[in-house]
């Protein structure tokens, strides 16, 4: 299918994990983790109101712009000021992202 | 000594709807959460966040929600031990168990019904050298009295509305108010983030924006700390009597991973006829129960809480028979 594309997800015991996300169906970087039982907290369900979702981006795909919300759990959560930190809730699937790499932070333990 | 039929671990929705089907029953509760008001996640992390999912009710703030199951228990008049963590819990010789806070608090029941959620709220602690040796000792991440602050000097970090309301109502109290924030917009009422505005630009209050508390210092009790400005890349030290680091709070199991329960992951282990735990006399309702199928969803507690009192009403008073009641029949008959 022409809207699948490939992420790369590693987890916290460092095993590096391929999933197949749809880019057509609104899915966050924390749901296509979620959808692919991988075990990531994600306490809010995707509000960016717990960083439970935090993740660590390793390619440099343009990934779209911080919201204020996202800036201010960050900070909430000592996270902003620590490099390539974003909530993977608030990054959502499109076709560009194809390839993204990322490490799910210490926060996502279940 | 604090006795009672129903010992609940928690006041998120969950509990607070237990002490309604309890109630029905003639069940007494008594709630202990370590949050210094109920409603758990509702009331900590989206209290002005509309929900849609609550049988009969097409769309509802979650504090609202949580203002009428208050309502709804009140007839059965809970006990409430709020602001404590319950940390340890035994078996006396008749039977009961016997409960303790982190602050000692005693508590004695029959049934223990842990409905603790995502677990207990702690404080997001910043990473400091020496946080924990000033822990009451000049650093305190829950303002419990007010008053302590009187004629004192204050540092307060955090961009949230904890930090901001307590900056304007610590700017009446204290000596004088410093509040530090790493970023220069804050996330909380615009009405209060106006007024800390007005207050720092009427020279009330110092506002350090893009800064960071970086280093606690003193002897037995914190008296200084040293500020980093990112922007201007330079750090000041700062006489305070007390730094109050709030970054919200965010849920840890805590205590109860010790308590000998089945525990899968974070959360414990049921059966569903009733909610039972592998101890006898404990259940576990809402979130924080795991059973194949669960969903955490609000709605869902409501039916176990409902279920499982049934069965603590039958451990209880195993010679007496419980024949289901409507309320339409029955109403609701306060203690
Ligand atoms: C942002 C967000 C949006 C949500 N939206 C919905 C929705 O639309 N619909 C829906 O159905 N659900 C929703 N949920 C999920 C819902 O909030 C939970 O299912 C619900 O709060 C669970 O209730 P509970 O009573 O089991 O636990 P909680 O609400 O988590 O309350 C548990 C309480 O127990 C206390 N506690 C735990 N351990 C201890 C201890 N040892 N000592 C003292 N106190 C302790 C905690 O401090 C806490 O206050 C949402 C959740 C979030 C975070
Ligand atoms: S899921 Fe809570 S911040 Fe992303």
């Amino acid at each position: 299918m022409d809207d699948l594309i490939k992420i790369y997800v590693t987890d916290l015991d460092g095993v590096k994990h391929c999933i197949e996300a749809p880019t057509d169906m609104g899915l966050s970087l924390m749901e296509a983790i979620k959808a692919n039982e991988l075990q990531i907290k994600a306490t809010c369900g995707g509000m960016a109101l717990c960083a439970t979702c935090h993740v660590y981006i390793k390619s440099d795909h343009l990934l779209p712009t911080m919201s204020e919300d996202e800036e201010a759990m960050l900070d909430d959560a000592f996270l902003l000021g620590i490099p390539h930190s974003r909530l993977s809730c608030q990054i959502y699937l499109k076709p560009e992202l194809d390839g993204l790499e990322v490490q799910l932070g210490e926060n996502t333990a279940v | 000594m604090i006795e009672t039929d129903l010992l609940i671990i928690g006041a998120g929705p969950c509990g607070l709807f237990t002490v309604f089907e309890a109630g029905l029953i003639k069940l007494r509760c008594h709630l202990i959460d370590a949050l210094a008001e109920p409603g758990g996640q509702l009331t900590e992390i989206y209290p002005k966040k509309p929900i849609y999912d609550i049988p009969g009710l097409p769309s509802i703030l979650a504090g609202d929600l949580v203002k009428n199951l208050m309502e709804q228990a009140a007839p059965f008049k809970p006990g409430f031990t709020l602001g404590e963590r319950a940390e340890t819990l035994e078996k006396t010789n008749d039977g009961k168990w016997k409960l303790v806070t982190n602050k000692g608090t005693e508590h004695l029941a029959p049934i223990v019904v842990i409905a603790g959620g995502l677990g207990c709220f702690e404080p997001r602690k910043p990473n400091l050298d020496l946080l924990d040796k000033f822990e009451d000792k000049g650093v305190e991440y829950i303002i419990k009295d007010p008053e302590i602050y009187r004629g004192q000097n204050v540092v307060i970090a955090g961009g949230g509305d904890s930090a901001l309301d307590w900056t304007l109502f610590l700017s009446e109290v204290a000596k004088s108010v410093t509040l530090v924030h790493r970023r220069t917009t804050f996330r909380g009422h615009p009405d209060s983030i106006q007024r800390v505005m007005d207050l720092a630009s009427a020279g009330k209050i110092e506002l350090l924006l893009n800064s960071e508390v970086t280093a606690l210092h003193g002897e037995d009790h914190l008296d200084k700390v040293s500020i980093t400005n990112f922007e201007e890349n330079n750090t000041a030290e700062r006489n305070t009597d007390h730094f109050i680091p709030l970054f919200g709070l965010s849920p840890k199991l805590g205590p109860i991973k010790d308590w000998q329960l089945n525990l899968n992951k974070e959360s414990i282990s049921v059966n569903t006829f009733d909610y039972s735990t592998n101890i006898p006399g404990i259940y576990a309702v809402g979130d924080i129960n795991d059973y194949p199928g669960k969903l955490r969803l609000i709605l869902c507690g409501f039916h176990e809480a409902t279920l499982m009192v049934q069965s603590a009403f039958k451990r209880i008073y195993p010679e007496k028979n419980l024949v289901l009641k409507y309320t339409t029949v029955s109403g609701v008959n306060s203690f």
